[in-house]
């Protein structure tokens, strides 16, 4: 399995879902509008406008940071690893965002909040069991369902945080890869200065951050048990993905590690080809330079695209049967029934498939 | 007034046992008894149903030794919280020492109903074989037995009218505990087993239902496939209350078509629930019952998403009682404020219970449904956020809201639009409904809510608070506003002694109050139960946060206390200290 990385290169976006009942840390990049493109390999400084006050964090500590937090560890339930706390808690910043769905809020001592514990430490138990410490710092990022209690009112009146396609979190504990991949924003400090202050201006007599917080929302045991199990079973048995995320695992020969895309954030074949152009472009040209920008000139989407299209790629998925099908015959809402995984084949792998794929690609793409 | 009493008391005895039988509240029961010396003999003679709010507030013998003529009990033991892992799971609630007594005196039990207590195999086979004209056994919430349990019930209670499982804890034991009702029991009436998580005998079952002609209720588990369920429906069509098993088939197959034809004879149901599993093309099969359905739920139905809901709902025109998830959605709770105009009873479960924020529903459902549901008087609503503006608006619409329990997911998130806190809202809502009985607040808020709760909730029997309030005066603001309090549960909220030791004397007026986490001391805890001897002060003392000889300003994290006239009791573990 691929190491998870950390790419440090400026990003306006930091996304990371969170499975409270997985050890994985998953990051999908949204196909929302100013979406750069990632540079995963490259563990450089950010050359990008948008971290201006990255450079706080020293160079060699970064890197540091960086190998710390490649390395793969699977913890027991319950144990945790401090280490990768900060080293989550320097590199994740949370920049409020509308989009932005699981902004990363530090609390008052800088460390990150208890949902990357929960997930760092492979803590299998379920979210209300494992929510340590809440964060008392005030912000207006308060993403639907991240049960941070904030202490007081935020300073901004909070909008209306409807369930728009996003991060969808996979409640079955179906994978077994892990896989992270965070961009960071650069502003560690910046957003930490300013929860400070947030805090500052609010004085209220919440308690004070508590171990653990049992019994909230207050739901009978019987009907979270019941209703957790069913998720499950019906993502599983039935074939037919229950209503909340849908994860499926991307792959592509000769990647060193792979992705994961919510099939539920798309609604056709074309979005999620363009979805997964985007995700895979920097492996289709060779390897990627040390420093980002060489590469992102080397490589353009449609150059991707005509991989893609061309003899060179072609896409399949793995369905309920184990069967590898060509991606595009069926109507997309049988597609995601049915799609167990996904495979960005090299045309040589799929040979025989790739002339005839390429036609049907052209039309149905 | 005088000539009355005496004139009442001239009549005879039977009389006025006559009289009292059509007295079947307790309550009022209760207020009778305490007329006079006459009255209350006449009354205890004559009482077949006991209700027991707190198992721990009374023993067995005294309840035998005033009502012996008890037919029907019903108890209840864990504190509430107990429902959210706030308690642990030997605390107590332990049934068998009633059964016993019971079965000692020579009791003529026929019914038993129970609420969040300890039920253990030992006593289910007490039961069994005890009380030859045993009738009725509803448990609710309880643990501590199997299906053993369940199978000596079926083999030895002939004359079993009602078994009514809801959301307990059962260990399954493969038993083929349905099998055990013998051929010669056709007495049933009311038959759920939803809860149980184990295989039973689909033969067994099938021809149960079938020689069972009063059978009118009948709720499966997951285990019976929808194949099942058609041949049971075939069997059973005057059912009034249906809750499905595996509602999963093929919609093309012969099966699906019998079912459909099965249902349209069922033209009684009522009630209708389960789904746990579903195949959402296998609803319409239901449609045609839906218009007739008065109580629905689909709140075990995850399988069911927003566009079948709206779907299903939107011909269920006479429902009186819905139990949903909140996958529904604002838009489909618009659908059923306009489509469900008879609505008295609303229940909005959270769907995602690992805090990722997908489907969710937030003040605007509120508000459509109580501008569209004009006879609403009982909500349990849990949601994204919530306004004052909202709220104000609710308590305009629906002024005969009995209980309102709202739960924000995060437990202190202020107003969404003007980020104050929610005082006003629920002080409109405490101002509106002058029969609001229950309330569940949450969302950020201060004492002015309470001073608000205190001032308008005259009629108000049960609180809950969570992660509220500012200082003791909120709690003070209830303790002597809301004369009619009956049970208080605060949790993670800053109250403490001073609140805690204003009015001791208020605690034996009410049924329990718990606190955790809050500010009380042990020495607070002390000194309150030495002043009230009818009162067992428990600390739960969990993990050993309080050493052998504690410091009296140490904080406490659990207090449940309770008014008793028997005293500490004896069951209670090692971590439970009566003060």
């Amino acid at each position: 399995m691929s190491p998870p990385l950390l790419g440090v290169e400026g990003q306006s976006q930091c996304n990371v879902s969170l499975m409270a009942s997985s050890a994985s840390v998953d990051c999908v990049s949204q196909t929302g509008p100013g979406l750069k493109e990632n540079n995963y390999l490259g563990l450089s400084d950010c050359s990008s406008v948008d971290s201006s006050t990255v450079s706080d964090v020293p160079e060699e500590n970064k890197k540091n940071l960086n190998l710390k937090a490649t390395e793969l560890r699977l913890g027991l339930p319950g144990s945790q690893s401090p280490e990768r706390d900060s080293t989550f808690a320097l590199q994740c910043s949370g920049k409020i965002d509308e989009k932005q769905l699981f902004p990363l809020v530090p609390s008052k001592d800088g460390i990150c909040s208890l949902s990357q514990k929960t997930v760092v430490s492979g803590n299998k138990r379920g979210f209300a069991d494992t929510v340590e410490g809440f964060s008392e710092s005030k912000s207006s990022i308060f993403s639907e369902g991240n049960w941070m209690f904030n202490a007081a009112a935020s300073e901004s009146g909070q909008p209306k945080l409807a369930g728009n396609a996003g991060i969808n979190v996979m409640l079955a504990n179906r994978s077994s890869g892990t896989q992270s991949s965070i961009k960071t924003e650069g502003p560690a400090k910046a957003s930490q200065e300013s929860n400070v202050k947030m805090n500052g201006s609010n004085t209220n007599s919440a308690p004070a951050a508590k171990a653990q917080v049992v019994g909230w929302p207050p739901i009978r045991s019987f009907r979270k048990n019941t209703l957790a199990t069913t998720s499950k079973n019906n993502d599983e048995v039935d074939g037919k993905p229950g209503p909340g995320a849908l994860f499926v695992k991307v792959s592509m020969d000769g990647a060193p590690y792979l992705r994961k895309v919510d099939l539920r954030t798309y609604s056709t074949y074309k979005e999620l080809s363009s979805a997964l152009e985007k995700m895979f472009s920097c492996f289709t040209i060779g390897q990627c330079g040390p420093q980002g920008a060489p590469s992102r000139e080397m490589l353009s989407e449609t150059k991707l695209r005509d991989l893609l299209h061309g003899s060179e790629y072609v896409l399949t998925y793995e369905d309920k049967d184990a069967d590898w099908m060509l991606v595009g015959d069926v109507p997309w809402e049988m597609f995601i029934a049915s799609c167990k995984r996904l495979k960005i084949m090299k045309g040589s792998d799929a040979i025989g498939l790739a002339p005839r794929a390429v036609e049907k690609n052209k039309n149905r793409i | 007034m005088c000539l009355f009493q005496c004139m009442m008391n001239y009549f005879p005895e039977e009389v006025l046992d006559h009289v009292f039988d059509f007295l079947s509240s307790h309550r009022d029961r209760n207020a009778v008894s305490l007329v006079c010396k006459s009255w209350y003999s006449v009354e205890r003679f004559s009482r077949e149903k006991v209700f027991i709010g707190n198992c721990y507030a009374v023993n067995p013998e005294r309840v035998l030794a005033r009502f012996p003529r008890i037919r029907s009990l019903t108890l209840k033991g864990k504190p509430h919280f107990a429902d959210f892992n706030l308690v642990p799971h030997d605390w107590g609630g332990h049934v068998y020492p009633w059964i016993e007594a019971m079965a000692k005196n020579g009791i003529n039990l026929e019914e038993l109903r129970l609420k969040r207590m300890v039920v253990s195999d030992e006593s289910l086979e007490l039961l069994a074989k005890s009380f030859p004209n045993f009738k009725s056994l509803v448990l609710v919430s309880c643990e501590g037995f199997t299906t053993d349990g369940l199978a000596a019930i079926a083999s030895n209670c002939r004359y079993l009218r009602e078994l009514d499982l809801q959301e307990n804890d059962v260990d399954d034991r493969k038993g083929q505990w349905l099998s055990c009702f013998p051929e010669s029991c056709t007495s049933l009436v009311s038959l759920n087993f939803a809860c149980l998580k184990g295989e039973v005998n689909m033969a067994a079952l099938e021809r149960l239902v079938a020689r069972c002609r009063n059978l009118r209720s009948l709720r499966l588990n997951h285990a019976v496939p929808l194949d099942s369920l058609q041949k049971i429906l075939v069997q059973a069509p005057q059912l009034t209350d249906l809750g499905t098993g595996s509602y999963v088939h093929e919609p093309d197959s012969e099966t699906y078509i019998k079912l459909k034809n099965a249902i349209q004879k069922c033209t009684s149901i009522r009630s209708l629930s389960g789904f746990l599993d579903v195949h959402v093309q296998c609803l319409p099969a239901i449609y045609p019952i839906c218009t007739n359905l008065t109580s629905l739920n689909l709140s075990y139905a995850p399988g069911i998403y927003s566009n079948e809901l709206m779907k299903l709902i939107s011909h269920c025109m006479k429902i009186e009682r819905l139990w949903i998830l909140d996958t529904i959605g604002d838009t489909g709770l618009g659908v059923v404020a306009s489509t469900c105009k008879e609505l008295q009873e609303l229940r909005v479960f959270p769907s995602d219970l690992y805090g990722v924020g997908n489907a969710a529903v937030t003040e605007e459902g509120l508000v459509a449904i109580s501008a569209g549901c004009p006879k609403l008087n009982s909500i349990l609503y849990f949601c994204q956020q919530m306004t004052n503006a909202a709220l104000i608006t609710v308590a305009k619409n629906c002024p005969n809201f009995i209980r309102f329990r709202l739960c924000t997911l995060n437990p202190t998130i202020p107003d969404a639009v003007t980020n104050l806190p929610l005082d006003e809202g629920f002080g409109a809502i405490v101002k509106s409904c002058k029969g609001l009985k229950r309330l569940s607040v949450s969302g950020l808020l201060t004492d002015q809510v309470f001073l608000y709760i205190g001032m308008y909730a005259e009629h108000l029997e049960m609180l809950s608070i969570a992660f509220a309030g500012d200082s003791d005066k909120g709690m003070l603001y209830v303790l002597n506003g809301c004369k009619k309090l009956k049970k208080l549960e605060i949790r993670d909220s800053p109250f403490g002694n001073v609140a805690l030791l204003a009015d001791i004397g208020k605690y034996e007026t009410m049924r329990s109050l718990w606190m955790s986490s809050c500010e009380v001391t042990y020495g607070a805890c002390k000194s309150l139960a030495e002043k009230m001897p009818r009162l067992n002060v428990e600390i739960i003392n969990e993990g050993d946060q309080i050493e052998a000889s504690p410091d009296a300003r140490q904080r406490v994290e659990k207090m449940y206390l309770y008014r008793t006239l028997v005293g500490p009791r004896r069951d209670a573990p090692d971590y439970v200290w009566t003060l």
